[in-house]
């Protein structure tokens, strides 16, 4: 990372998700680099499975805890419809990393609205950058569709050029004990994606 | 060691520290985990209050008394404790009180976005505002030293950006302060009106003192750049200011009650264009024109909503002569937004298995106007149940009730309020009485899902352990509505949707007040569930009957509704609506 750089991932997602744990991972990360970290969380009525946000900054100097509309250069998306509605945050050149995992919301649960289709070819054709995984599968396959959120952790710290050795001891520090192997195998399910 | 910690985590932090070993609040967005992270800390007491009055009222007895003391709640919490702040305002404290007040600029979790630094000029008491979560911490410290130096109580301001945010802090040890002896001392604590009116004296002598103090007070400095543009700005601004002109003078405050005269005076004069850059109130603006410095504030930035890095680039960008100083890279365009389909919304919905989801249902069918209240079951008016007329602050509902009787006698058995349990126990109680008291015939609906749920699960007075999770008193709703003279008090299940629908209409239609506990646990709190609800494509006739619920579980196909199992809860109530019986629930239900 250039070093005056501020390094801004943006990671949305559905309430319930898992977001929190994966921004925890990634700032970990961050301070065992020795940068300055901000995280930015809404908590309260935005949980109830509304669309929440995690806005995780690290660079020399982060004075801003929040990532303005074009600047993130990072997206990763725990769902793609979150992905399509947050997309004008990131930055022309930026990466977006996807989760290709449909959870609707109430008023296409309702028929009132369409949940879109060809979302991630949508995103593509604006992000070249876009990596869509099945994080769900790749989780399951470890024994736990909860772990998604670690399996997107891999891809994301990878594309971030972080030593993998370093994001391990991030899981021994941030996930709990009985989870710890779980967590690792989605870890490497992610880390192992070709991008 | 530096921590990650967010602005509340550091003021807990700060609190433990600086020797606070008492503290209050009532949970609130986004102030709640200040005392849930407090009460970890060795050697202190914190407790859950049953509102924010009582809270502070615990807190100015532990002042008065002798110990350092925190009390914490978010900004209109501060509306309900206002009437003990303004008079601890005159009595002052023994060892000091800093009361948090978390304010929500954009209002991602209120129902208004009022700027509380203007009850510490109403109130004459200090107002601190930390910039970040090191802030946080240090100034928990530097108020507990203001209020005991100047004998007040000192606000701790935060907003939602501060609260929530992780930023480093450098944690040391907790000091060791004494707790002060007691010294009875009625002039200065009684206040009828012949103390009063002495201490009001003293309380414009301390005004005067503290505004001398904020001179030198070292939560307020100068951080001297490029003097065209100048910038006087305080809390999480202050870090947008730091981004966006980071070459420019900046004047950045600390203390913004009573602001520091000479400081001002000096910045203005050294700098070409100066601004004040604060969200919400011209606060400061104001009181730096009252010192006769033109400065431009409001006319360029909003009163509505929260201000942003972005912003602050296109307003100053819009008249400074000096644009070299401000950094427009925050400017450049990003991806386009998709807009090629619409991209449908997500709002918070009732989660799966929820137990107010049946209650809005059988309001809905019933045509009732619903007098609403603050707490999850505020979803309760999103579509598709629609099933409330008015929400406004904690504990109006029940009162509002009888307003609305009274006001049009006709529409008897046609209204009821509908208030969570924690909501009834900070202030539905003597909205309640007042009903009994007048003569009402309303029907107040108690949801009891035996939490705070909206803010994260806290307990509370009904539910029979304390901030520690230690078991205790457990007050019995029924018996405190029989006690405050109501004489119907039904209890009833949120998941038997006909029997739920009788009782109310029932209850409505009396011709004397009554009151239904509508009692089923938060779905969050479930730790089995029941087998999820199945349906049969082949029998399903999409009548959507059971879309009326707004369950997430549940999707409308093409030509049948599916259940989605890994969100079922079982809690049913689809199956009540659906006519061909195909949606069908096997097991057990738990409960």
């Amino acid at each position: 990372m250039d070093n005056n750089k501020v390094m801004n991932i943006f990671i949305v997602g559905v309430g319930g998700q898992g977001t929190i744990l994966a921004s925890r991972i990634l700032s970990y990360l961050g301070q065992q680099e020795g940068y300055d970290v901000k995280v930015s969380e809404i908590h309260g009525m935005a949980q109830r499975g509304g669309s929440v946000v995690t806005q995780v900054r690290m660079g020399k100097i982060v004075h801003s805890p929040l990532i303005a509309e074009g600047q993130a250069d990072i997206i990763l998306a725990f769902e793609r419809l979150e992905a399509l509605r947050w997309m004008h945050y990131l930055k022309k050149g930026g990466v977006m990393i996807i989760n290709d995992q449909a959870i609707e919301p109430v008023p296409v649960l309702m028929g009132l609205q369409e949940y879109p289709a060809n979302i991630v070819e949508r995103i593509r054709r604006k992000v070249p950058d876009t990596i869509a995984i099945d994080a769900l599968a790749l989780a399951r396959k470890c024994g736990n569709d909860k772990a998604s959120n670690v399996v997107l952790m891999g891809v994301l710290a990878r594309k971030m050029g972080f030593a993998k050795e370093k994001c391990m001891q991030a899981l021994v520090a941030k996930v709990p004990a009985k989870f710890l192997e779980l967590n690792k195998c989605a870890f490497e399910e992610g880390w192992n994606i070709q991008v | 060691m530096k921590e990650l910690l967010t602005g509340n985590e550091a003021i807990a932090r700060g609190a433990y520290e600086s020797g606070v070993r008492v503290a209050a609040a009532y949970p609130g967005t986004p102030s709640t985990e200040i005392m849930e992270n407090f009460v970890r800390y060795p050697g202190v007491y914190a407790q859950w209050s049953p509102n924010e009055k009582v809270a502070l009222e615990v807190g100015l007895g532990a002042a008065i008394a002798g110990a350092r003391t925190l009390v914490a709640m978010k900004h209109v919490g501060v509306n309900v404790a206002a009437d003990p702040l303004f008079t601890l305002a005159y009595t002052g404290i023994n060892a000091g009180l800093v009361l948090v007040s978390a304010d929500d600029p954009g209002m991602h979790s209120s129902q208004n976005e009022q700027d509380n630094r203007n009850y510490a000029r109403f109130a004459k008491i200090p107002v601190l505002e930390p910039s970040n979560s090191r802030e946080c911490r240090e100034m928990v410290g530097l108020a507990l030293e203001i209020s005991e130096q100047f004998d007040t109580p000192v606000m701790l301001r935060t907003t939602t950006r501060v609260a929530h945010s992780q930023s480093f802090v450098e944690p040391v040890e907790a000091r060791d302060v004494e707790v002060r002896p007691y010294i009875k001392n009625p002039q200065k604590y009684v206040m009828v009106p012949a103390h009063a009116r002495g201490r009001h004296v003293i309380v414009e002598e301390r005004r005067r003192k503290l505004q001398e103090y904020a001179d030198t007070c070292p939560a307020n400095r100068t951080e001297w750049g490029d003097k065209g543009i100048g910038v006087i700005t305080c809390g999480i601004v202050y870090e947008y200011v730091k981004e966006i002109v980071p070459g420019a003078s900046v004047l950045k405050l600390g203390l913004t009650y009573p602001l520091p005269e000479k400081l001002i005076r000096d910045f203005a004069a050294q700098v070409k264009e100066l601004y004040v850059i604060e969200e919400l109130e011209p606060f400061l603006e104001e009181q730096v024109r009252l010192m006769g410095i033109e400065v431009t504030g409001k006319k360029l930035f909003p009163r509505v909503g929260e201000i942003s890095q972005r912003m602050i680039a296109e307003k100053l960008l819009s008249v400074t002569e000096y644009k070299n100083l401000v950094q427009d890279a925050v400017l450049a365009a990003g991806v386009e937004p998709e807009r090629d389909v619409p991209v449908p919304v997500r709002p918070p919905v009732m989660c799966p298995g929820c137990p107010h989801r049946g209650v809005f249902y059988v309001l809905s069918q019933l045509k009732m106007t619903v007098l609403g209240d603050i707490g999850c079951y505020t979803l309760g008016a999103l579509p598709p149940l629609e099933a409330m007329d008015t929400c406004i602050c904690m504990g109006a509902s029940v009162g509002s009730a009888l307003g609305v009787e009274k006001a049009h006698p006709e529409m008897h058995g046609k209204v009821v309020s509908v208030i969570g349990d924690s909501t009834f126990l900070h202030s539905g109680i003597t909205g309640l009485l007042d009903i009994a008291y007048n003569k009402g015939t309303t029907t107040t609906i108690i949801l009891d899902n035996s939490t705070t749920a909206m803010t994260g699960h806290q307990d509370h007075p009904a539910t029979g352990r304390t901030l520690k999770k230690e078991p205790t008193n457990q007050v019995d709703l029924a018996g405190l509505a029989k006690a405050l003279g109501i004489k119907r008090v039904v209890a009833a299940d949120p998941f038997d949707l006909d029997k739920l629908k009788d009782i109310i209409r029932e209850e409505a239609e009396a011709r004397e007040p009554s009151v239904i506990i509508v009692k089923r646990p938060c779905a969050l709190l479930l730790k089995e569930r029941s087998v999820p609800c199945t349906v049969e494509a082949e029998t399903c006739i999409n009548c959507k009957k059971c879309m009326k619920l707004g369950c997430p579980a549940l999707t409308a196909g093409e030509h049948a509704v599916t259940v989605n199992a890994a969100l079922c809860t079982g809690c049913g109530l689809c199956v009540q609506l659906c006519p061909t019986g195909t949606l069908k629930r096997e097991g057990d239900v738990v409960g």
